[in-house]
């Protein structure tokens, strides 16, 4: 399968994704310029970590009206992998492709540190790999992941098992001190109700080595490979059925 | 008409007003007159600094480019190179903390990647009043979420550094970067104009009247009223620069440019001159076509500018097409503003008139050089007798006391608002020794650290400084990194004191010694002088910025316990000596005595036989023992263990018990290995001569000392690690 690496102007986290997919999972991986209109052909489009156009506005509020985003709100209404990390997270919450907001984290800080995160429904074709309730330790680094929705959406998340990956302690206890950011319902991954759009704010490109410190943000990337290389050659529209039927 | 108060005005003595009347044959106009007041400050001239400059080693085996550059260049193998540097920002930080420390951060990026390199980490070096007052508090916050804001955006880690707390820098705080950037050997850019009829391209941000007289503001000490100098803060846009370092490696990987040089200080002045001097060409400049982002600025305005975010680009004519399209491509202006010309002359034009025509060589090469007036440092206040000094009854308690000082704190509050993982480099998160940085494709990896203890400096800049050097080597060497080069960061008072320019000349000597000890060049760096506010100095702080390399990163060591039932190893040698100390400071209130003596020799031997030994996997942890002594290392070790290990050592020797817990002696490091390999290392420590004793085990859930058998020590980890944990952010929630 190919993935593509989305590169907008203030995307930092970009070279670190394509490190992660190309040389770590060893798939072949592309990147695509936000000015243009093509997706080169590939299985799974990334959205990286950054300040997409600076966000000085409103985070990724810029982002949704670049050209290469309309073609990936198309990609994704068709079924679609779209997995959005930190900044890209925050692009589909404005994209509308995932419901929510960001607001700046609780104590107004930037945060850079591991976090251990529970995985709530290990049936996604982003999470295919792990055990439910699997704890994955990977690092967050952000000033607005401090998730939020009105109480009706959030109950719509939450019933439709949407909420994919929640801030916890390392035995997996759900606090409020493992909170770091404020998120509602210690929120920090969803995906679509079709389940083919996943936004995180940790960085799983940043736990895929040993050297680094923790290997588990690679059961992410495991999961989309083996849901997808599955799934092939009945990309498309076909697996975005198979993706609702889950 | 230029007078006395328009000379004062832009900091020129009268013999420097007829020294430029001198070499340009004229008076100068009003223009020229401020090219050549930033030109020939302090901050760009180093005019009184120069003379004793020269000292420095700069020459070895791995220096590609020594001082004189944007920045220095080792080779670190395999056809690439590390560019590195470090600039201070203190006089703006201390005006406007958040945009000040922001564009210190822009700033020595540009220095990196001006030369081809990627910047891939950077460190700070920070010093604060003590953090009870609540204006250090607010310059602290300011500070940190400033390189936090623009280091961050940029998707440059910034993987370490360190920040110290004295009365001293109240009203003068110093913020020091560090940067260090990657490239290959063949793909170097120098900021050499050549070529008569290659155009000038001006790149980045528009000309704003932010700035203008930063580097002449840097220049000269700072009364009551700072206020009005925030104008000369500049202010920074991360997301222009994230756009401006793109594009630029785009076209040097291209080879579409001849030469480059960033807008720092001084901006276009310094950029068009420095360009055209170091080609030993001229240059032509029309004003009209510079990016202006504001009406009705003048030439003089245009020309002193410190907008951020700007670079200065020299093309042949055949490759402007093709280096506009890139830099359109990033949504950056790209105009040809000028041209490369014979004679070596600046002429600059605003709206058809030759506004300014000097010979560059006497704007960059010919600012006087003053040997200053120098009077020995005025010795430390004296120690009182050692006998005098009452010792504690409660060990233990100082040592809580000492591990939630500021200085010895837990520095978290300050690095998880850095981005310190971005790029996928960092093998060791701040809070290590030094910060370890892989390199892709190659086992090999980079070790950096930054070191400076303004105090030892104050009670003897000699010793001060060479133990600054001698800590950072130390530090490289824990992790099991070769030291293979050097910046520093002078950060000093007022240069027309007689005393602090004795202060000086003690330093760099003391860094010059210890650099020739241990064979490693200084490659660049900055002075920063006129740190005075209120007639009052700093203390002397050289900050030194040193590089090493781990030829395999999986043998790189970490400070904490590896696991309980391994063997502690004190290498180095304890005395009775407590001048300079964090102890005597925080426990008795004073600032006085001697540093601690230190030896290079040994010093030398004793990082040598710990790289043999971490080479020869003997080694399961290291940590230098500094500021805190024994005791605080011992704590560190168990705090930075996976699951907080302690220890139990047991020591001998004479001298107090305080002395020996707290005392600073330097040439110390703390390792464990396992049990089975201790009489081989004490074997090796023997025979290269160097001090080494087996004091104890890991485990446990103390830190317990006992002397000759009687225990002096006793500390629960928990209660050490909660108040090392919130030594820090106590101080910032007492105000919320």
């Amino acid at each position: 399968m190919k993935f593509g690496v989305v590169q907008f102007p203030g995307s930092n986290c970009d070279f670190d994704a394509v490190h992660a997919l190309r040389n770590v999972m060893k798939r072949p991986t592309v990147m695509l310029w936000h000015k243009d209109h093509d997706l080169q052909g590939v299985d799974c489009v990334v959205l990286p970590g950054g300040f997409a156009y600076g966000d000085y506005l409103r985070v990724g509020a810029i982002a949704r009206f670049s050209p290469l985003m309309q073609e990936v709100r198309t990609f994704a209404r068709g079924g679609g992998h779209v997995l959005g990390i930190c900044n890209g997270f925050q692009v589909l919450l404005e994209l509308g492709l995932l419901p929510g907001a960001m607001l700046r984290n609780k104590d107004l800080k930037f945060l850079c540190q591991h976090v251990h995160i529970r995985v709530e429904d290990a049936r996604t074709d982003f999470t295919r790999a792990a055990r439910k309730g699997q704890v994955l330790r990977i690092p967050i680094a952000h000033f607005d992941g401090n998730y939020y929705a009105p109480a009706r959406t959030l109950r719509d998340l939450e019933r439709n098992g949407q909420v994919v990956f929640r801030y916890c302690e390392a035995d997996g206890e759900v606090t409020a001190a493992a909170n770091v950011n404020g998120s509602l319902g210690n929120i920090a991954g969803i995906r679509n109700k079709e389940g083919n759009v996943l936004g995180l704010m940790p960085h799983p490109e940043r736990a895929s080595e040993a050297l680094l410190g923790s290997e588990d943000g690679r059961t992410i990337f495991e999961s989309l490979i083996l849901s997808l290389e599955r799934r092939k050659p009945a990309r498309g529209p076909a697996a975005g059925k198979a993706a609702r039927h889950d | 008409m230029i007078d006395k108060a328009l000379l004062d005005q832009h900091n020129l003595t009268e013999d420097e007003y007829r020294l430029i009347v001198e070499l340009i044959g004229r008076g100068p106009n009003l223009t020229e007159l401020g090219i050549f007041s930033v030109m020939w400050s302090e901050h760009c001239g180093y005019k009184s600094s120069r003379v004793h400059l020269k000292k420095l080693p700069t020459e070895g085996q791995h220096v590609v480019q020594g001082p004189g550059e944007n920045a220095g260049i080792l080779d670190i193998g395999d056809g690439q190179v590390v560019v590195f540097k470090i600039e201070s920002h203190n006089h703006p930080s201390y005006i406007e903390p958040y945009q000040g420390a922001a564009t210190g951060v822009g700033g020595i990026l540009r220095d990196i990647f001006t030369m081809g390199a990627r910047p891939i980490a950077v460190m700070d070096s920070l010093r604060f009043g003590p953090p009870d007052d609540p204006k250090n508090r607010s310059v602290m916050e300011g500070v940190v979420s400033g390189i936090a804001g623009y280091g961050n955006s940029i998707g440059v880690p910034t993987v370490g550094g360190e920040v110290y707390f004295d009365p001293c820098y109240n009203l003068n705080p110093l913020v020091n970067v560090f940067c260090l950037g990657l490239a290959d050997k063949d793909k170097i850019f120098y900021a050499k104009a050549e070529g008569a009829g290659n155009k000038v391209l001006y790149v980045g941000a528009k000309t704003g009247r932010d700035g203008i007289h930063g580097a002449t503001m840097a220049s000269a000490e700072f009364g009551k009223e700072t206020e009005h100098k925030r104008p000369n803060v500049q202010v920074g846009d991360p997301f222009k620069e994230k756009l401006l370092v793109e594009a630029c490696l785009e076209v040097m990987a291209r080879g579409l440019i001849v030469s480059i040089q960033d807008m720092g200080a001084a901006g276009l002045t310094c950029s068009t001159t420095e360009m055209a001097a170091k080609g030993g060409m001229g240059i032509v400049v029309d004003l009209d076509k510079v990016p202006q982002r504001e009406i009705g600025m003048t030439p003089y305005e245009i020309l002193l500018s410190e907008s951020q975010e700007r670079m200065l680009l020299v093309a042949t004519p055949d490759k402007v097409a093709a280096v506009q399209e890139v830099f359109a491509k990033w949504d950056l202006d790209a105009p040809v503003i000028g041209e490369v010309v014979e004679g070596g002359r600046a002429r600059i034009s605003f709206k058809g008139e030759v506004v300014v025509d000097i010979p560059v060589d006497a704007v960059v090469n010919l600012c006087p050089a003053y040997n200053r007036p120098i009077a020995p440092p005025a010795p430390p206040p004296p120690a009182p007798a050692l006998e005098a000094l009452p010792l504690p009854a409660d060990l233990g308690g100082v040592l809580l006391r000492l591990l939630a000082s500021p200085t010895i704190a837990d520095k978290e509050w300050v690095f998880r608002q850095y981005d310190h993982m971005v790029q996928v480099n960092t093998v060791f998160l701040p809070g290590a020794d030094a910060a370890v940085l892989r390199i892709k494709g190659s086992k090999k990896a980079l070790a950096m650290t930054l070191d400076g203890n303004g105090l030892y400096t104050r009670l003897d800049p000699r010793t001060g400084a060479r133990i600054a050097v001698a800590e950072a080597c130390r530090n490289l060497a824990c992790v099991g990194a070769r030291p293979i080069g050097v910046t520093n960061c002078l950060n000093f008072g007022n240069p027309e004191k007689p005393e602090v320019m004795g202060q000086f000349e003690q330093a760099v000597t003391g860094i010059a010694e210890a650099c020739r000890t241990f064979g490693i060049p200084v490659t660049g760096g900055n002075v920063s002088f006129y740190n005075d506010t209120e007639g009052l100095s700093i203390h002397p702080t050289p900050v030194l910025g040193i590089v090493g390399i781990i030829e395999d990163v999986r043998k790189a060591v970490r400070p904490g316990f590896r696991a309980a039932g391994d063997a502690v190893v004190l290498i180095g040698e304890s005395l009775e000596e407590l001048g300079g100390t964090e102890y005597l400071k925080v426990v008795h209130g004073l600032e006085a005595g001697a540093p601690p003596a230190i030896d290079l020799e040994q010093e030398k031997r004793s990082q040598e036989f710990l790289l043999d030994a971490i080479a020869a996997g003997l080694i399961r942890s290291a940590h230098d023992l500094s500021e805190g002594g024994l005791a605080v290392a011992l704590a560190e070790c168990a705090f930075h263990a996976k699951d907080r290990i302690g220890c139990a050592v047991d020591l001998d020797g004479a001298g107090r018990d305080d002395a020996l817990l707290f005392g600073e002696s330097q040439s110390r490091i703390l390792v464990t290995c396992r049990r089975a390999s201790v009489a081989g290392l004490l074997e090796k420590a023997a025979a290269a001569g160097v001090p080494a004793k087996a004091i104890g085990r890991t485990g446990g859930t103390a830190i317990a000392v006992k002397r000759a058998g009687c225990e002096v020590l006793h500390v629960p980890v928990d209660d050490a690690f909660r108040a090392w944990k919130d030594g820090l952010p106590a101080y910032f929630r007492v105000r919320a």
